[in-house]
């Protein structure tokens, strides 16, 4: 009994240790892999210890609204403008993008690999009612698929199109499962495990480019933010040292993130 | 199949390799878990006991409201300990959202009706059986209470393991408030639903496999004890 | 030297169970010496006087009086139930909770205890789980138990009912010594074998009410009511 209340009390302990952050991140951003990269180096370098909640975009930004995190790196940039505007930060600072690219089925039965622009791909697979996963959950690449479906202006819904309300894994699984056409970030899909009978079938139109930015929670609103490592931390992504090791990060031999973030203005 | 067997296979070798990620994640597991047990069986043990000898005005409705709360769904206990604690909610300023001591109280909230309900029923069998004698040898209220718990010790630790198997194998209501931050918050179930997410089944199947084998760990070792409590002959 | 707590008196005594009378109305008095047997048939409320009389039972009306305050008899009386109540607990264990409930240092409770057990033949068994006992076992331990505190009263509630005849025969005669060393006892019994072995005298009831008591050879010889001598003869009574 005493030994457990001990543990207790420990975890209490180790609870107040002063370097701790939270960010929240996008689900996207996580199974890229690239955190495992960033993490260690900036616990080495600064001395932080970053935790991550890994959420999706709508949630991420619940969360700086609500002062549950002390900063935010997401990607939706209509979505980050407002929390701005709003005042639940303080400002929005671009890091590094990566983009987004059409999987399906290897025969690729709506022959998206022909088209033209990401938007022709969404009209192709319409045309053809081909099963299309959606994420269907209010994230950053639920926000991008939308806009993108509103720009080739052609009917969704029916029994093909799926919204599943799910994060990107679990959306791949299941578009996995039914052998469907989806949209994902190429880390998340490169990083995945379970890719069955899917495969990149379409990317490269400067509109699947997928911005990240970094976004500190106002400490006007939330007192306890811990604004000197929000600082910190933004210098270090905005170092050279950050730079180097985003775009050196590859997967299977490809590069995965574009660092552009912009020395302070 | 073959995904079952690799995961198996996966999980064995995460084991027999002290895998440092599997140790520190199955560390948290326990720990979360047994400080959740162990409060839930402070409140959730003499409550059903006391609900099991006291006859009141509203017990039969306090009963039937226990049992109906051992119906909680984890994941809305998960969303309302989740607003309670967060920085914008009634309990923001202990800054407990994303820490392993949300976990727990979340855990509390789930199992004790679960325990107590348990405990109630154990005690008010034996307390039926008890009466007479205890009565009779004109025992005071608290030698009763005693008495029955101790005598129900077995049943009373099968409460708490109950408590002990939901709370493990939980994952709706500890992910909201936990979090699953590597290195902070990150339990078995977490990360099982975590790497089911990337695809990664047989890792996912290796942790799943690792829990199970806790949970029936713990509750031979509490089985254990229990014999060598009566030395083996009740 | 300490005040007796016998004679027991029960003036007007009625117990009610769902508005429905169990016993009584019952004037009783169980004098300070003797082995009395409570006969009757089944229903007649033979378990309901006994219960009673040990304070187990709430009187709806009527009181139960010892000749001092009920607090200081609770020591000094004992109860044998019908189906013995056994502490999930080893046979040591059994014997020594009461004692050790009112303040006896646990070494010398488990040394009565054990002293006990060989008592009632169940020396060997000290070890065992009282649960796990044969009928008859548990029966001779819930005697001991009773008898152990030395009380001056025991209150047996049919405690042969389902033994087989050497448990019988084992249990009346504990009762027997108990009677000798002076402990005052109250039985009831179906058996009139058992009441004609073990009774001063008897008390045979009907539907809750005392209809007859009497010295026990008297009670044998000529019964002076109708149920009694009908219920001597073997027939049924109701």
């Amino acid at each position: 009994m005493k030994h457990i209340l001990a543990l207790v009390l420990g975890l209490a302990g180790s609870m107040a240790a002063a370097e701790d952050m939270k960010m929240a991140v996008t689900t996207s951003f996580n199974n890229s892999g690239l955190a495992e990269i960033l993490l260690p180096a900036i616990a080495e370098d600064t001395g932080i210890n970053v935790q991550l909640l890994v959420v999706g975009t709508g949630q991420a930004l619940r969360l700086g609204e609500g002062g549950d995190v002390d900063a935010v790196l997401v990607h939706a940039r209509a979505a980050e403008e407002a929390f701005v505007e709003a005042g639940y930060g303080t400002h929005r600072r671009e890091i590094m993008y990566n983009d987004f690219v059409y999987i399906g089925p290897s025969d690729d039965p709506a022959a998206i690999a022909q088209a033209d622009t990401a938007a022709d791909v969404l009209v192709r697979i319409a045309q053809t009612e081909s099963v299309f996963v959606s994420r269907g959950d209010d994230s950053g690449t639920h926000k991008k698929e939308l806009s993108l479906w509103d720009t080739a202006g052609v009917q969704r819904g029916g029994d093909w199109y799926r919204p599943v309300g799910a994060g990107m894994g679990a959306s791949l699984n299941t578009a996995a499962g039914m052998n469907a056409y989806i949209l994902a970030d190429r880390a998340s899909w490169l990083n995945f495990g379970n890719k069955g009978d899917l495969a990149l079938l379409f990317a490269g139109d400067p509109v699947l480019f997928n911005q990240y930015a970094y976004l500190p929670v106002n400490p006007e609103r939330h007192p306890h933010v811990k604004t000197d490592l929000v600082v910190q931390l933004e210098e270090w992504l905005t170092s050279p040292r950050a730079a180097e090791l985003i775009n050196g990060y590859t997967i299977n031999g490809e590069t995965l993130f574009t660092y552009n973030a912009q020395p302070e203005s | 199949m073959g995904e079952i067997w690799q995961g198996l296979v996966a999980g064995l070798w995460l084991v027999v390799t002290m895998d440092a990620d599997l140790v520190n994640i199955t560390l948290r597991s326990l720990q979360v878990t047994l400080s959740a047990v162990v409060i839930a069986s402070a409140i959730g043990l003499p409550f059903g006991a006391w609900l099991a000898i006291r006859r009141f005005r509203h017990r039969r409705t306090t009963i039937a409201l226990l049992n109906a709360l051992m119906g909680l769904p984890p994941v809305v206990v998960g969303l309302v300990v989740y607003l309670l604690l967060s920085r914008s909610g009634p309990f923001g300023v202990f800054g407990l959202l994303f820490t392993p001591t949300a976990m727990i109280i979340a855990q509390v909230i789930i199992i004790t009706p679960l325990i107590a309900s348990i405990a109630h029923q154990a005690v008010r069998d034996l307390w039926a059986e008890y009466h007479d004698l205890l009565l009779s040898f004109s025992t005071t209220k608290r030698q009763r209470i005693m008495t029955l718990l101790w005598d129900g010790r077995r049943a009373l630790m099968t409460a708490s393991l109950a408590g002990f198997g939901r709370a493990i194998g939980e994952v709706g209501a500890i992910m909201i408030v936990g979090g699953n931050i590597d290195n902070a918050t990150r339990v078995l179930t977490t990360a099982i639903a975590l790497e089911t997410g990337k695809g990664d089944f047989a890792l996912a199947l290796g942790l799943g496999f690792v829990l199970i084998g806790l949970a029936i760990a713990v509750n031979i070792a509490t089985h254990m004890i229990g014999r060598t409590e009566s030395e083996g002959k009740w | 030297m300490v005040k007796p707590i016998l004679p027991l008196t029960m003036k007007g005594g009625v117990i009610k169970r769902r508005g429905k009378i169990l016993l009584g109305p019952v004037d009783f008095t169980v004098s300070a010496q003797g082995f009395t047997i409570v006969m009757g048939p089944n229903g007649a409320g033979k378990t309901t006087l006994l219960r009673a009389l040990h304070g187990l039972e709430k009187l709806a009306a009527g009181r139960v009086d010892w000749q001092v305050p009920v607090a200081d008899t609770l020591q000094r009386q004992a109860f044998v139930f019908q189906t013995p109540i056994m502490l999930r607990r080893s046979v040591r264990d059994n014997l020594a909770y009461p004692l050790i409930l009112h303040g006896m240092p646990k070494a010398q409770a488990h040394a009565m205890a054990a002293d006990w057990a060989a008592r009632v033949g169940l020396g060997a068994a000290l070890d065992q789980q009282a649960p796990r006992l044969s009928g008859g076992e548990k029966q001779k331990l819930a005697l001991a138990r009773a008898l152990m505190r030395n009380p001056d009263i025991v209150f047996l509630d049919e405690p042969c009912a389902s033994l087989d005849g050497r448990a019988t025969r084992e249990i009346e005669t504990i009762l027997k010594t108990a009677q000798a060393d002076g402990t005052r006892i109250l039985m009831s019994t179906h058996d009139i074998g058992q009441a004609k072995r073990l009774a001063s005298d008897i008390v045979f009831l009907m539907h809750g009410q005392i209809i007859e008591t009497a010295q026990a050879q008297a009670f044998f010889n000529a019964p002076k009511t109708r149920q009694a001598a009908a219920l001597l003869k073997g027939e049924i009574v109701e």
